[in-house]
């Protein structure tokens, strides 16, 4: 095999790394460019909001480069593409060239930072040194305040992965399955316990510096952005319900800013012990609701696993909060001029930003049904959940096809589509 | 001393704003327009370059008094914070409306200080939509502006980063402290048809509107920054519908990624409709002989028609004919025998074939769908299976099978009965009447006729079935002359 160029090592190594749910750039400390050290300023910014400075024809945002340093693995994970039996093509990257791209790209504005991840070389420790040395040219050598992710590997050393958190925003372990057995049948070399133990580790540290920050001003920022995971859906045989009581336990246990949900697409030349199905992608995008529900809206995790069915699965054709309504009907209809702020995130068709406007508005006229229907996206999914002074929803809220008349309507599939 | 000594009664007043985008400018004005009690029909807010609809009968400036001064007692103005935080923004918009609209609602906060809470009236709802606008072309202008690099020959000057961009309010200015706070050691300049900013590492400066061709037209990263893009897309899910939503087409002009959306859009539909064909097999490799087809299909599960527990029934012939006949899905008295083309179709399609002298023996006789779809009907006393047709992806799905039967005997020529079968063969629905008669050529190379379904001229009686019998035959007799000049 010959010596590949970059630009060949940037295809294989980013389509490496595509399966990686994760591309926010949020949430981290205000950093700028203006000053510093040397007095004459280094390049990058974080204010706060993520940007999204692509999308890509998937719908996704393209907001970091994110790429592996090298694609070979000496684990063989079976729902990855990078496993060692795979017979995928291989490249690597040096630190020093993954740090010259990622300010190339920055300097042209196509990047908020780096997502950097990597398949293990050698041993554990190993790659994590090439990891931390990455963002440690970036940061010190080109003086980038820009985003860094850095996907830590919970086998290496503590304190390289500590040097992690001190680069970087944000870093990240996958708990890659939702329960251990799945995780002892589909990733024989990772143990659940020492991946829990990593992030409870990283945890402790993110306290700490926090503390630290509040009584000297001057002490280490350590991963500001917090936390994540990711967990692969489909790929093994845990329901919904499993798959939302681990992300809450995560969210409690080891205050994770985001469990990332990855639909296991069937990757080219995957493993025979593997589905060949895949998980519908709606399937994905419930669970992210019902992480929704849980961050936002005041939902405990056993009212989310309520809304999913007796086979623990959350229903893919309606979302888990029209569920969960149509479950509890006596709890509905809800007078909006007098409904609590907590009672009125549970309507279905109420978001977060329309409850705010509810409650803004109704103190100073009490509310029409038009009023409502102002406010909110769409009245007609509104409507048999709620009182106004002129609305009661008197018997819809008793039909039994109620359901049926709120779903969105299914596609119907064309006798011969051309 | 009131308010009303200083102003004229029933005069116009036209202020005339230095630039498009001088919010603060505005705010004095306004204020001291409040102050006089100058009511909002009363005041034209001109542009540069501008002109005013309100004096537009004589001229701008006729009849447009001085600004009158503010009495000494007057009140203070109030603005909400609120207000304040909208205004900011929706003077940058291009509206040329804005300013009128923010004095008026200005005035309007002195008799209603909650004014602005008031999601409900048009002035309130106009103005947040002004600010949204503006605040959506901001956060676009930090997301898609892209700097190129020029390299100039002077040593000292260094690395120049230029980025042309085309922003749909005067929202330049507004955010030249966020590209300072990001690129603080750069070297970099943004032209705009609104005007341009420059940055030295040290001071911004401002220049005048620019041209795109004053912008440099490539850069050596961009290939880089393609096949990223290119590689980071997952083609097994596709959201063009989201893509356009968040990057809307006007601004791909100035992205060098953007070239290759359709390109990528268009790989993925074809692996999509691959894979809607092959079901989600796409992990299997496809059957290397016709008897792994025979098992493949025995266990073929993927549409519903498999869960209806009835015999898969292979394609019957030599394995090496010249010529394919591709029927829609086995029958009733096929799925009991196992056997294509043995019902009442079968039989009057040998009768047609033997009086076009087509050697049945000779040819591979197969289905667009291996299993018999069909609804338990009580008809007569007894029960019977009724034939139901295959949707379009069914038939998709089975395309697997009925293309590695196609690979694995190799006929020149493929005669599809009927438009299942054709769908089968071409993975799109077409006419029987305008396809029949003409061949199509398949990617293979072979021949593909078409014509109607023997069980078609069944359904039909009196003048009917004979024209489409006559029709039928004709069809057998072209391909039945084709093949002997293939063979020949």
């Amino acid at each position: 095999m010959g010596q590949l160029s970059t630009i060949e090592k940037l295809g294989i190594l980013a389509d490496a790394a595509k399966y990686d749910a994760s591309c926010a750039s949020s949430g981290t400390a205000k950093k700028n460019s203006l000053g510093g050290p040397k007095g004459r300023g280094g390049i990058g910014s974080t204010e706060g909001m993520g940007i999204c400075h692509a999308y890509a024809p998937d719908g996704r945002c393209i907001s970091l480069l994110k790429i592996l340093l090298t694609n070979h693995c000496v684990f063989d994970c079976h729902y990855c593409i990078n496993r060692k039996s795979s017979n995928v093509r291989r490249a690597r990257f040096s630190p020093q060239e993954v740090a010259d791209l990622t300010i190339a790209f920055y300097r042209r504005n196509y990047i908020e930072g780096l997502f950097l991840s990597s398949g293990i070389v050698k041993s554990s420790n190993h790659t994590m040194e090439q990891l931390v040395e990455t963002a440690r040219i970036l940061r010190e050598e080109y003086d980038f305040r820009g985003y860094i992710h850095l996907k830590t590997i919970p086998e290496a050393d503590p304190e390289l992965v500590y040097q992690a958190g001190l680069y970087a925003d944000r870093v990240s372990i996958n708990v890659e399955l939702p329960t251990d057995s799945g995780l002892t049948r589909l990733a024989p070399d990772k143990s659940a316990r020492q991946i829990e133990g990593a992030m409870a580790k990283t945890k402790a540290d993110i306290v700490e510096a926090k503390d630290a920050k509040k009584r000297f001003r001057h002490a280490p920022r350590f991963a500001p952005a917090g936390q994540s995971t990711q967990m692969i859906v489909g790929a093994d045989g845990a329901s919904d319900a499993d798959i939302v009581g681990k992300a809450s336990r995560l969210y409690d246990g080891f205050r994770l800013r985001r469990v990332y949900y990855s639909a296991f697409s069937p990757i080219p030349d995957a493993s025979a012990v593997l589905p060949l199905k895949r998980p519908p992608l709606i399937r994905e995008h419930r669970l992210y609701q019902s992480d929704w529900l849980m961050r936002f809206y005041g939902y405990q995790p056993g009212e989310v696993m309520q809304a999913a069915g007796d086979d623990g699965m959350l229903p893919l054709d309606i979302d888990p909060k029209l569920a969960w309504a149509l479950k509890f009907r006596d709890s509905f209809p809800l007078d909006v001029n007098r409904a609590s702020r907590e009672q009125l995130l549970r309507v279905p068709g109420l978001g977060v930003t329309a409850v705010n406007r509810i409650i803004a508005a109704r103190r100073h006229h009490s509310l029409r049904l038009d009023d409502v229907a102002r406010l909110t996206q769409s009245i007609a999914k509104v409507r048999p959940f709620i009182c106004t002074t002129d609305w009661r929803p008197t018997l819809l809220t008793d039909r039994a096809d109620l359901r049926r008349l709120l779903a969105p309507k299914q596609e119907q599939l064309e006798l011969f589509a051309a | 001393m009131t308010a009303m000594q200083n102003v004229t009664l029933g005069a116009y007043y036209a202020v005339h704003l230095p630039e498009p985008d001088d919010f603060d400018f505005w705010r004095e004005r306004a204020r001291q327009l409040v102050q006089c009690d100058v009511p909002p029909d009363r005041v034209a807010w001109i542009e540069p370059g501008g002109t005013s609809d309100l004096f537009a009968q004589d001229g701008p400036s006729r009849g447009a008094q001085r600004l009158p001064l503010p009495p000494r007692d007057t009140v203070p103005v109030r603005a909400s914070r609120r207000f304040l935080a909208v205004a900011k923004n929706a003077a940058l918009h291009s509206d040329p409306e804005r300013f009128a609209l923010l004095y008026r609602l200005l005035w309007r906060l002195q008799a209603n200080p909650r004014l602005m809470e008031d999601k409900s009236d048009p002035d309130v709802r106009r103005a947040e939509e002004l600010d949204k606008n503006v605040r959506r072309d901001s956060h676009k202008m930090h997301a898609f502006v892209r700097f190129r690099l020029v390299e100039s020959d002077e040593e000292e000057a260094g690395e120049h980063y230029v980025a042309w961009f085309e922003p749909d309010h005067h929202i330049v200015r507004a955010n030249a402290g966020f590209f300072i706070r990001r690129f603080a050691n750069m070297k970099w300049s943004i032209l705009t048809p609104r005007g341009c900013l420059h940055w030295d590492t040290k001071v911004l400066s401002e220049g005048p509107p620019a041209e795109r061709s004053d912008a440099p037209s490539g850069d050596p990263a961009e290939d880089l920054w393609r096949k990223y893009y290119a590689s980071i897309f997952n083609p097994a899910r596709l959201k063009v519908g989201a893509m356009l939503k968040e990057m809307p087409k006007k601004y791909w002009a100035n992205m060098p990624e953007a070239a290759l959306i359709p390109e990528l859009v268009a790989g993925a539909q074809r692996r999509e409709s691959q894979m809607v064909a092959t079901g989600s097999r796409e992990t299997l490799p496809p059957p290397e002989t016709l008897d792994q087809v025979e098992s493949g299909i025995a266990q073929c599960r993927l549409c519903p028609i498999g869960e209806l527990c009835t015999r898969a029934v292979m394609g019957e012939g030599p394995r090496d004919a010249g010529l394919m006949i591709v029927g829609e899905q086995p029958g009733d008295q096929e799925d009991v025998e196992g056997r294509p083309f043995v019902g009442p179709a079968g039989q009057l399609l040998d009768r047609h074939l033997a009086r076009a002298g087509i050697d049945r023996s000779a040819a591979y006789l197969t289905n667009a769908v291996k299993h018999f779809k069909f609804v338990p009907r009580i008809v007569q006393g007894g029960k019977r299976r009724l034939h139901q047709s295959p949707t379009a992806k069914e038939i998709d799905t089975c395309r697997w099978w009925l293309e590695s039967e196609r690979r694995l005997v190799q006929p020149k020529l493929v005669l599809a009965l009927g438009a299942s079968a054709a769908r089968g063969l071409l993975g799109k629905t077409v006419s029987i009447s305008k396809a029949r008669g003409t061949p199509t050529t398949l990617e293979d190379g072979s021949e593909l006729w078409i014509t109607a379904h023997p069980s078609y001229l069944l359904r039909l009686d009196g003048d009917a079935a004979e024209q489409q019998a006559e029709l039928f035959a004709r069809d057998l007799a072209a391909v039945r002359s084709r093949m002997r000049e293939l063979a020949a």
